[in-house]
């Protein structure tokens, strides 16, 4: 794997989606120049021509211009055309559940952000994430994984080290344990908050096996500058060697008289939509946030 | 019923009524515009050590770095917490207590009874409280810096939930409070006076520009204020009371879990303050496009081009500006439909704001352009302005934002507006109308050194943040370099940080200049730019009352040049 | 010989005081009065977006006649109409230059503020008792918040009407007039606030 470069531009691009982005980028700043340059000569040509001399009088009234109606014209069709076709596209591929790759063939990681780390929960084989409750996060389980729950024997949880298989769909399911940060991988073109109380969910693919790096992009705190984690894109089989390296050793199962196998009936209502990050604690009998309607 | 304004003693009131508690539009004007320029300078203060941070991070500041507590820098060498501290203070400061008081409180309060033809704004007494609300609040902001726990760290956006366990908040929030008030109530007091209080014969279409530009800005203040108030409320209650307005279920900091009841929104706070925060963005620009008219039409020697079109612009921009917030929010798990919202709006708020631009460009057109000090800072406001408008764009579109929100892009597009931008616009209308206030006119030479350092200072400073932006690094970061992505490009940080520093030096002309000025400047009698509006009919400085005599607008603002005239202007104001 | 209102000659060169602006029809007081209680508007309607938001976004909101004081609350709201009523004689009164008249319809006002104040204080204690208070959970939170926000209001508007009763009443004997268009303004306040509560009282209490 060669290592990364990062310049004075746009960072290098390794997923399937950035080039959408920085071609609106591109074009954007493209027209920009364009446009502030034209109107820089107009307006030092217009400066210098009628500077104040001797016999040089203004004139009280000037003939209407027709350029600027046009100009405006102009600007107005530019702005719709970048919004219709190429922002709404862009961002409807990245943010809409529709626009999501479909569960089975995507990679599924949660996503716990932290002051002032990434935790990063992978289901495991069974494709299924174990329960996860506030109260159970210690220094050695950082999501509060619940042991005893079957679906989360072959779980895997890392801090701060996030691989992923190069050129398969992963979708990220973005959370976090106290306040607002934001996962940005620069080289995937990927920025999203990540929100206490929401389950957000954002996906991307990378088409490059490489390391990188994951930065926190919104304010949350002292340790925000140093929020950093590292991001490396395996080939699928480095990153299944990987796994299985880290995986953790399931527990010794409780002596539980006559049973060999417990039965993930749980197990089915965590492969629902939103992977329990939050519980409900005491307070209002069942007011808790919920799934705020992606209407917010 | 009042028969005629005139000349009008200050009859003998003590110096504290006179000058202190005046309620006099003019004095209060003064007090806000001094005060303002002081705080603009505090703000730049803060920004000089965090420029130092940011070029050589972790080492110590030079000179002055043991004068610092203990709690903020260590052998010279900047905390965290602190650098938080000054970033976000910095932006306080410069926005609520900086720009808007010198830019409404300070121009507007001096200019728009006088321009208007009025003896007074419509309640005088009001905007003598206002003044002294916000001077409270000021204090409390700047005292937050010797609290036990230091000033707010959480930005000047103050996002829930950081801002409600951080410290430092509660006297940010009870300092808005009285800022909020402050600008309340001065905005109550500026659209009475410019509704009920013109002069005979000065129609809504025959106001200066500047004039609609504070008349807008007012009914911004006015409307989008409360509901930052609001939330204000609701943050204090979460901070004292321990309610969860802002807070979810189910928080976890520092390995325990949070005691509260949850069940709330963190995006609640963040809809509640850009619902301000956007218009508050307008409030910074309007006024200074009002003062840049003023000037470019005094300057240029002939009417400006398109009134009617400056006219439908700012009042489309006021009115739309209420309906772009929620693109500050695009990547806080909105939906495509109101992203799809927010972008349609955004792209049409630049509408009317390049026509403004254009037609303030096209004014120049015909003209006979004398580069005095305030045209040359109204001349650079253009440009300046061109930028800031232009880098918003990909800023707007949700999709290449997902790239750059909350990096250096967005540094550079704001300051762009506001410093080259507003700032400048500010101190063109200070050289404009120091000699109306002063009775004295500021060096012209020293005006030029000022200018001529400062153009490309500013541009040194935030030009270079956008290809910081570009290349991914994210704001508010204390140390630069933990980042890979940051690391390449940090030379451009410490280029910015000579130009920052540059700039301050820069601006020891100008504060040179603006008290000497009020000993050894020129002295000048009412009009010494022969300008066209009210203002410059009454004396230099205008007595309590204004006007020697009533005075009454015969005709449109701006009639320079006007055809088989002798003189190349012709005062609102004169008969014939 | 004190005159608090002539103090600044200012007063007599500014227009629209007491006679009405040709074109907009008012004095500058009821303007600025107007434009204030829009703020007023913005900042209740910042305030009701957010119960909104908040019982949107959560899966078990309770009722609030399960929770909250019906009976008491109706009685507030009938005082509080009521209020508005006998502010309105109150200014009926000294616009048809009957100071007796006033005097009796403003002090009735007064009290009826203060009999909801009380009102509240009692609602307010009988949950503190039960130990209920704002960080109990989210429906209590905003139900404190939003109705506290209110009360303070409603303490503003007695201390101005108070203001109108005793020590204003200077104002009545130089500038009748005057007097007269600030009893009005005080009025408009007055109506707001009550407005403000004939809103509240359903969302919070009945839906």
């Amino acid at each position: 794997m060669e290592e990364i470069k990062y310049g004075w531009w746009l960072p290098p691009d390794i997923s399937t989606h950035g080039w959408e982005i920085d071609r609106l980028i591109y074009i954007i700043h493209g027209v920009m120049l364009v446009l502030f340059v034209g109107w820089i000569f107009f307006y030092i040509d217009a400066l210098i021509r009628f500077r104040a001399r001797p016999g040089h009088k203004a004139q009280y009234k000037i003939d209407h211009f027709k350029l600027p109606k046009i100009a405006e014209v102009g600007v107005a069709l530019f702005e719709a055309v970048l919004l219709i076709a190429f922002s709404f596209p862009v961002f409807y591929k990245v943010r809409n559940a529709e626009a999501m790759p479909a569960r089975g063939e995507a990679l599924e990681v949660r996503v716990i952000a932290e002051q002032f780390a990434w935790n990063f929960h992978y289901p495991g084989g069974d494709s299924l994430f174990g329960k996860t409750a506030p109260e159970l996060v210690s220094a050695v389980n950082p999501v509060g994984l619940d042991v005893n729950d079957p679906a989360g024997k072959d779980d895997l949880v890392m801090i701060n080290q996030f691989h992923i298989p190069v050129n398969k769909p992963v979708i990220a399911h973005l959370s976090s344990k106290d306040v607002i940060h934001s996962f940005f991988i620069p080289v995937m073109r990927v920025k999203q908050d990540v929100i206490p109380g929401m389950v957000v969910p954002t996906w991307f693919q990378a088409k490059q096996t490489g390391n990188f790096e994951i930065s926190c992009a919104q304010l949350c705190g002292l340790g925000h500058y140093r929020m950093r984690g590292f991001f490396t894109v395996d080939s699928e089989e480095d990153f299944k060697k990987w796994f299985d390296e880290n995986k953790p050793v399931p527990p010794a199962p409780e002596p539980a008289a006559g049973e060999t196998e417990t039965q993930p009936v749980v197990a089915v209502a965590q492969a629902a939509p939103a992977p329990a990050a939050v519980t409900t604690t005491e307070g209002l009998p069942g007011v808790d946030p919920g799934e705020p309607a992606s209407a917010h | 019923m009042p028969t005629k304004t005139r000349s009008h003693e200050a009859h003998d009131l003590p110096f504290w009524r006179k000058y202190i508690f005046s309620t006099d539009h003019k004095v209060i004007g003064i007090q806000y515009a001094i005060t303002g320029l002081l705080f603009l300078l505090f703000g730049f203060g803060l920004i000089m050590l965090i420029r130092w941070q940011l070029a050589y991070p972790a080492k110590p500041l030079p000179w002055i770095g043991h004068l610092f507590h203990q709690k903020t820098m260590i052998g010279g060498i900047m905390l965290p917490e602190f650098y938080n501290q000054l970033g976000a203070m910095h932006g306080t400061i410069m926005v609520f207590l900086g720009v808007v008081p010198l830019a409404v409180g300070g121009f507007g309060n001096f200019l728009v009874p006088l321009q208007i033809g009025a003896p007074d704004m419509a309640f005088p007494k009001l905007n003598m409280i206002s003044y002294w609300v916000y001077f409270i609040g000021g204090v409390v902001m700047f005292a937050s810096f010797f609290l036990p726990d230091g000033a707010a760290q959480s930005g000047w956006t103050s996002y829930a939930p950081l801002s409600i366990i951080t410290t430092g908040q509660t006297a940010w929030l009870l300092g808005m409070v009285f800022l909020i008030t402050s600008s309340l109530l001065g905005a109550v007091n500026f659209l009475t006076t410019i509704i009920q209080l013109r002069t005979e014969g000065l129609t809504f279409f025959r106001l200066p520009f500047f004039v609609w530009a504070q008349f807008v800005t007012s009914f911004l203040l006015l409307l989008a204020f409360p509901p930052l108030e609001a939330a204000a409320v609701f943050q204090l209650m979460d901070r004292l009371a321990d309610t969860s307005f802002f807070m979810p279920s189910g928080l976890v900091v520092s390995g325990k879990v949070l005691e509260v009841s949850g069940g709330g929104n963190p995006i609640l706070w963040q809809h509640l303050f850009w619902f301000l925060a956007h218009p508050e963005v307008y409030v910074l620009v309007l006024p200074a496009m009002g003062i840049v008219a003023e000037i470019i039409a005094c300057n240029t020697r002939k009417p400006l081009y398109g009134y009617n079109s400056l006219v439908g612009s700012v009042l489309f921009i006021g009115f739309m500006s209420f309906i772009v917030w929620a693109h500050h929010m695009f990547l806080t798990n909105m939906g495509t439909k109101m992203s799809a919202f927010f972008q349609i709006t955004t792209m049409i708020i630049s509408i009317p704001s390049i026509i403004i631009l254009t037609m303030l460009i096209l004014s120049l057109w015909g003209g006979s352009i004398r580069f005095t000090v305030p045209m040359l800072f109204a001349a650079a406001f253009l440009p300046m302005f061109g930028i800031g408008g232009l880098t918003g764009l990909p800023l707007g579109l949700a999709a290449s934002d997902i790239h750059l929100h909350d990096t250096y892009y967005v540094i550079g597009h704001f300051h762009y507006v506001v410093a080259p931008g507003t700032l400048f616009a500010l101190f063109a209308g200070v050289y404009h109308w120091y000699p109306k206030a002063t009775g004295r006119k500021l060096s012209e030479f020293l005006g030029k050194v000022h200018f001529w350092l400062s153009f490309p200072l500013i541009n040194g400073i935030f030009m270079p943040m956008f290809l910081q932006g570009l290349a991914g690094v994210s704001r508010r970061l204390y140390d630069p370099n933990q980042f890979l992505h940051g690391q390449p490009i940090q030379p451009l940080n410490v280029f910015i940080s000579y130009c920052a520093w540059g700039l301050a030096l820069a601006q020891i002309p100008f504060i040179i200049n603006f008290f000497g000025s009020l000993i050894w400047g020129k002295k000048v009698d009412a009009n010494p730019w022969h300008a066209t509006t009210l203002e410059w009919a009454a004396p230099s400085p205008p007595p309590h009352g204004n006007f020697l005599e009533p005075v009454t607008a015969y005709r449109d603002p701006y009639e320079y040049s006007v055809p088989g005239r002798e003189k190349d202007f012709w005062p609102q104001h004169l008969e014939d | 010989m004190r005159r608090p209102y002539r103090q600044n000659k200012m007063s007599s060169l500014i227009k629209h005081i007491t006679k009405p602006h040709p074109i907009t029809g008012v004095t500058n007081a009821k303007l600025g009065t107007w434009l204030f209680l829009a703020s007023e508007v913005m900042l209740f309607g910042g305030l009701f977006s957010a119960y909104i938001l908040l019982r949107l976004g959560s899966l078990n909101w309770p009722h609030g006649w399960e929770l909250l004081n019906v009976p008491l609350a109706t009685f507030n709201t009938m005082v509080l109409i009521t209020s508005s009523v006998t502010m309105v004689l109150s200014w009926a009164a000294i616009a048809g230059g009957d100071l007796k008249k006033y005097r009796r319809f403003m002090g009735i006002t007064i009290l009826l503020g203060i009999v909801f104040l009380i009102a509240k204080s009692f609602e307010y204690a009988a949950k503190f008792g039960h130990h209920i208070y704002p960080k109990t959970n989210i429906f209590y939170a905003i139900y404190f918040t939003l109705t506290g926000l209110h009360g303070l209001h409603v303490f503003g508007g007695v201390l101005v009407n108070a203001y109108f009763l005793f020590p204003g009443l200077a104002l009545w004997r130089e500038e009748p007039v005057q007097f007269v268009n600030r009893v009005e303004c005080a009025g408009l306040y007055w109506h707001f606030v009550d407005l403000v509560w004939i809103f509240l009282f359903p969302t919070l209490y009945l839906l």
